[in-house]
């Protein structure tokens, strides 16, 4: 299924060596990451060198060159939600899910995540699943998030 | 819907749509801007939408899901009727509350505004405190608007200035009305709009591009966002208005793409504009012809930098260039390319609609027309705020932010997120206008206004907003990549308690070096948060330093 989708956006971005960042966001988007297989494939296709692909795959953040977990749990780490307490939310995560920023448990459940600014400060401290917000979020209201997510 | 053809024809278009509306069926506005997205406004919406169909009260009452409110810390906001009655904090429960004392013509009194000090409360949008003191003229259309419907953006005077420009105005009027109403970027820079459009519009090549920097990274600032999420139709008549000034066959709109319903709005709305004949060819007979694209920021701050930003549109990475030769010039490439930030966009439409004169009327002497603020930090009330220039910061602060949360005092504000600065808050008397703000140390930047208590740990502010900076260089230049990384460890000392006697002077040292050394603003200005930081709060450095304790343990 995936695969199809991931040759779909291919085919529609073929021949054109503008498009790299649009071809490797839409496939971020549907498969979660970018294995190597799939970035060759894209360089040839849009007819540009394998290493100008890795080096805008490697340099924006929203790539990732390692598989994901199945749910993207994201702390909001702006200035907003520091100031209003995410530090304790971050440590409620860590302690739940035994992961460290930027790693993937062993099921494949969740890949946790810290960055900023995801522009809803007036709700923060927020937690992020799979791109739906929590707003006013406190250590003791993320397990019953995290629960819903399997 | 057939493509419009001429202005006529436009005209005839609103004032179908106005006539097809019923004046007596109510309109109920649910925000759905990011904040009460965040708070499940949906799920009011959906109560709305089963409330109106399980009563049957579809010609009465008309729902619209809308962009940003304004007033987001007492979200889900729902307004409601002719008079825009203000509910606040609305839960799916009271959803038959209001429908029915809409219906009425009478007021749910449970989700009305009360004064948390007083009692006493508040109904219309023109008496709720918050709202009282602002001047919401790109914002206040957000509540009569589906950011879907281009219709509605054509209902509330959408698109007139366009067809006013293209009918009766030459591209050098156009220009000339810009450059008189002294319409300064609201991006960050503060430079002269009209300025920048003459230098691409009088640049060699035929070929031209105007863009929509739609990217804002800074963190704390989140009103480009609603802007573009909320009434995308106002941009893009800006940029179409600048196209034709410009002489520009090709725009482009960069965004973000973690927010799904900027895309969707903003996909739709130029989806939309070609259907009706904004976009295209021949647009409303004058001849012009101009297209949008749509291109994502893919995560990271310094792909904001105009140089960087058309490195990226061009499918490379974002490395910023030296500016010998301006952007305006030589930019996407290497044709001539004049960006804009959304909210400089979207004051166009209203300076060609009603006029340079009545633009200059608003702000300050040297900063004219309205500015967006995002508020938030230790603030009572955060939100979109939009004020006119030269509203002092105590206004923003008290009378609309209403103070700092859970009674306490303010030590500082910050503005203009990661490369602003901070003030002291016996600074705050100061006015909201960008010479004022850059002579104090804390330019304007894109408006992120950050409310800091007495609590607050400035050095801790300062580690943080460096941190943040040296993830995000591109690592292109030398000194940005590593000066700041050096500046860090040092603040990192200092604010864990190992600060060393002289580690301020090599902060400095460093600070004027990679100001000095980097090519783009993010490395030039990294250190200014610094430097305010020097300029009022050095005495808790030296302090820090003298006792050798860690920020928590501090007194």
């Amino acid at each position: 299924m995936c695969e199809k989708i991931i040759d779909g956006i291919i085919d529609k971005y073929r021949g054109r060596p503008g498009a790299v960042i649009h071809a490797l966001t839409e496939i971020q988007h549907e498969n979660h990451w970018l294995p190597r297989e799939v970035m060759e494939r894209v360089a040839e296709a849009l007819e540009v060198p394998f290493s100008q692909v890795i080096q805008i795959a490697s340099f924006y953040k929203t790539f990732s060159l390692t598989p994901k977990g199945r749910h993207e749990v994201h702390v909001c780490t702006g200035m907003t939600c520091l100031l209003r307490g995410a530090p304790a939310l971050m440590d409620k995560v860590e302690e739940l899910t035994g992961l460290k920023p930027g790693e993937t448990d062993a099921d494949s459940r969740f890949t946790y995540e810290r960055g900023s600014c995801l522009g809803s400060c007036s709700i923060g401290p927020e937690l992020i699943v799979d791109g739906k917000h929590y707003g006013r979020m406190t250590p003791d209201t993320i397990e019953d998030v995290l629960k819903r997510y399997e | 819907m057939p493509t419009l053809q001429s202005v006529a024809e436009l005209e005839k278009l609103r004032a179908d749509i106005l006539a097809r509306r019923d004046p007596a069926r109510t309109c109920i506005a649910v925000c759905a801007g990011a904040a009460c997205d965040g708070l499940d406004s949906i799920a009011v919406a959906d109560a709305f939408k089963s409330e109106i169909a399980k009563q049957g009260l579809a010609d009465k009452i008309e729902l619209r899901v809308t962009g940003c409110h304004g007033y987001c810390e007492k979200g889900p906001n729902v307004v409601a009727g002719p008079k825009d009655v203000c509910y606040f904090e609305v839960t799916p429960q009271a959803v038959p509350g209001i429908v029915a004392a809409t219906l009425k013509g009478e007021v749910f009194e449970p989700c009305v505004y009360k004064d948390p000090l007083t009692g006493a409360k508040a109904v219309h949008m023109n008496e709720v405190p918050y709202y009282k003191h602002q001047m919401r003229l790109l914002t206040g259309d957000n509540i009569r608007i589906d950011p879907m419907s281009i219709e509605d953006y054509i209902a509330v005077g959408g698109y007139a200035a366009l067809a006013k420009a293209l009918s009766s105005m030459t591209p050098n009027e156009v220009l000339a009305e810009v450059k008189k109403a002294n319409l300064r970027g609201r991006g960050g820079g503060g430079f002269p709009a009209g300025s920048k459009w003459e230098t691409t519009k009088n640049a060699p090549e035929k070929t031209k591009y105007v863009i929509v920097n739609g990217h804002e990274g800074e963190s704390a600032a989140f009103m480009d966002r609603a802007m573009l999420t909320g009434n995308p139709h106002k941009v893009l008549e800006g940029l179409i208005i600048g196209a034709y000034a410009i002489g520009a066959q090709q725009g482009f709109v960069y965004t973000r793409h973690d927010a799904p319903r900027l895309v969707e709005h903003v996909k739709a709305a130029l989806a939309q504009a070609e259907a009706y004949g904004f976009l295209g060819d021949n647009i409303l007979g004058s001849g012009l012809n101009f297209k949008v694209e749509l291109h994502f920021d893919v995560g990271i701050f310094v792909s904001g930098e105009s140089s960087a930003l058309m490195r990226s549109i061009e499918g490379n990475a974002p490395e910023p260039r030296p500016k010998y030769i301006r952007t305006s010039v030589q930019g996407i490439w290497d044709k001539p390319s004049n960006l804009n930030n959304v909210e400089t966009w979207a004051n166009v439409p209203q300076i060609i609609g009603k006029g340079a004169d009545w633009f200059t009327s608003i702000g300050s002497e040297r900063s004219k027309g309205t500015k967006l603020i995002s508020l938030s930090g230790h603030v009572v009330n955060s939100g979109i705020v939009e004020v006119p220039m030269g509203t002092p910061l105590r206004t923003l602060i008290f009378d609309i932010g209403g103070g700092v949360r859970d009674g306490k005092g303010l030590k500082a504000v910050h503005f203009g997120g990661a490369m602003g600065g901070s003030l002291p808050a016996d600074r705050i008397d100061a006015t909201l206008d960008f010479d004022e703000m850059s002579k104090l140390g804390a330019p304007i930047g894109a408006g992120g206004l950050l409310v800091m208590n007495e609590d607050t740990d400035m050095i801790d502010v300062a580690r943080y907003l460096l941190d943040f900076l040296t993830k995000e260089s591109c690592g292109k230049c030398v000194p940005c990549r590593e000066g700041m990384w050096q500046m860090l460890k040092i603040l990192t000392n200092i604010a864990d308690g190992r600060g060393k006697k002289f580690d301020l002077d090599r902060l400095a040292d460093l600070m004027e070096v990679t100001s000095l050394g980097s090519l783009c603003a993010l490395g030039k200005t990294a250190s200014d948060p610094l430097k305010a930081m020097m300029r009022y709060f050095k005495d808790e450095f030296e302090t820090r330093i003298a006792e050798g304790v860690a920020g928590s343990q501090a007194k």
